[in-house]
């Protein structure tokens, strides 16, 4: 037999297995994006926002989350959640553990990208008698996303890749579940499978990247 | 100071190497007479070594639970001290390796330990990569709920409540079987380890954990009380004992050493004192065997 499918056998004889692994992989990515990519903007809001008592919940979300390992944080939202009385699917912890944990870089992100919008911006659009929130929402936030294009992206593909702790959180489906289950319970060889799994990610990031640096190109900002 | 506090560190350590080393000196005594093998086989070569590395579970209650002791003990455990006697090998010279479920056959191929006890179910697709001796227990799979369940009777009564949850360990023998009794696949709750299913039964994310009864019942003695076992095994679990591939002489010889322990009443000895302790547990008779191949 060709040596190079039998090395891929274990792969090859499961496909379906993959694909569906693939398909929750992506819709748990796809859920934690967006709430990620909200909640974040909320606290990045929050971090610039003129209202002191704001500002210290934003950087205290941030502090929190960012330096606690993901993890513990799916820990705390797995299995301390049903200890304080609070029972789901674990499904939907894990979307809310991983797109607790990545809505803080996602603000950091975007607040370097508010950095980097010109201070005559704001003061112009507070000269014009924009509010706040007018001035945050119409003219820095907007230059900021461009900015902030390329350092979403890589929030965005490493928490594609974080989402394969959600396999060992109850989970069951997911790209890195697929992975276990061929070898701990199907006795495959370990190698093998887990080179398939490294290709599904693939196969999520690298479109992913490819896209998002076509919309670089459209949105970014000439200076 | 300083320079103080590290002549005393240094004593220390010196002393307790010493003590290191009488304590090794001490155990060779033990051992008796090396028994005599036909050279070229695993029982020559381990006993040759004087040594022997087996893979073991560390945390399963009754059959391989590492301790604060730092030392496993369980049925598991007992049955492959069984085997190293017969080898000429005494206890302190088993080296116990942690062999989780996922790289028990890797182990074996990569020849890390020379024979792995380990809740080791036999089946087919297992036998591609290793060989087994045995089975030494037969265990069944059945359910643990709460125990004020009264709407789980058996597996049969989980496609009428599908919001009831069951929760295995990834991967596992158990999980694929119960996923025939199942609603729908999302009414299953897959974990790395039973203790985390255990909790989950605990705080209600689940209604029943299940696995072989025998490692139920050792999650049913560290709950005080607030999990029970249905009693209603559907499956029947042939617990193995895994050896290199093609290894027929070394399958024989454990026929060998497990026949002659059930003689003996070392076998049933090696139950009471481990897994036959919980309540509830039942003294096993030694299975028959498969051909060794």
């Amino acid at each position: 037999m060709d040596p190079f499918l039998d090395f891929a056998e274990p792969v090859l004889d499961n496909l379906d297995l993959y694909a569906t692994g693939l398909w929750t992989t992506l819709r748990i990515c796809l859920w934690s994006a967006f709430l990620a990519l909200s909640l974040g903007t909320v606290i990045a809001a929050c971090r610039v926002s003129p209202v002191p008592p704001l500002r210290r919940f934003g950087s205290g979300w941030v502090l929190v989350l960012r330096n606690t390992p993901l993890t513990v944080v799916f820990f705390f939202v797995a299995f301390g959640l049903p200890e304080i009385g609070v029972n789901g699917e674990y499904y939907w912890f894990a979307v809310a553990a991983l797109s607790l944990y990545t809505s803080s870089f996602v603000a950091e992100a975007l607040r370097s990208g508010v950095n980097a919008v010109p201070a005559g911006q704001a003061e112009a659009a507070r000269a014009i008698g924009l509010t706040f929130g007018q001035s945050l929402g119409q003219v820095i936030l907007p230059q900021a996303f461009r900015t902030s294009v390329p350092p979403l992206v890589n929030v965005l593909i490493a928490m594609v890749k974080n989402s394969a702790t959600a396999g060992f959180f109850g989970v069951a489906g997911d790209l890195s579940w697929v992975g276990d289950t061929l070898t701990s319970g199907r006795g495959y060889a370990v190698i093998p499978v887990l080179l398939g799994v490294v290709i599904g990610f693939w196969i999520l990031v690298l479109p992913a990247g490819a896209l998002l640096s076509v919309v670089e190109r459209k949105v970014a900002v000439v200076r | 100071m300083r320079s103080t506090q590290r002549v005393t560190l240094s004593v220390a350590v010196v002393a307790a190497l010493s003590l290191a080393a009488c304590g090794d000196g001490g155990s060779d005594a033990e051992s008796g007479p090396a028994p005599s093998f036909s050279p070229g086989t695993t029982m020559a070569k381990i006993a040759e070594r004087g040594s022997v590395k087996v893979g073991t579970k560390f945390d399963q209650p009754g059959f391989g639970l590492k301790g604060l002791d730092g030392k496993p003990a369980g049925f598991d455990v007992e049955i492959a001290k069984l085997v190293a006697k017969k080898l000429g090998v005494s206890d302190k010279k088993i080296e116990f390796v942690e062999a989780p479920s996922k790289v028990r056959e890797e182990y074996l191929q990569q020849s890390k330990v020379d024979f792995v006890v380990a809740t080791y179910t036999i089946n087919d697709k297992r036998k591609e990569r290793v060989s087994f001796a045995g089975p030494y227990y037969v265990a069944g799979q059945d359910l643990m709920v709460k125990s004020d369940e009264t709407v789980l009777t058996g597996p049969d009564s989980l496609k009428g409540h599908p919001e009831k949850k069951v929760c295995s360990v990834t991967g596992s023998t158990p999980a694929e079987t119960i996923a025939g009794y199942l609603a729908s696949p999302s009414q299953l709750v897959l974990f790395d380890v039973y203790s985390k299913c255990a909790d989950a039964l605990r705080t209600g994310q689940v209604s029943a954990v299940t696995t072989d009864n025998s490692i139920l019942l050792g999650l049913v003695g560290e709950s005080k009380g607030s999990f029970k076992i249905l009693n209603n095994t559907f499956s029947k679990e042939p617990y193995g004992i895994g050896i290199t591939k093609g290894d027929t002489a070394f399958c024989e010889f454990i026929h060998g050493t497990l026949t002659e322990a059930a003689g003996s009443g070392d076998y049933e000895k090696a139950w009471k004192d481990t897994a036959g302790t919980i309540e509830g547990a039942q003294t096993p008779q030694l299975p028959t065997f498969e051909s060794c191949s």
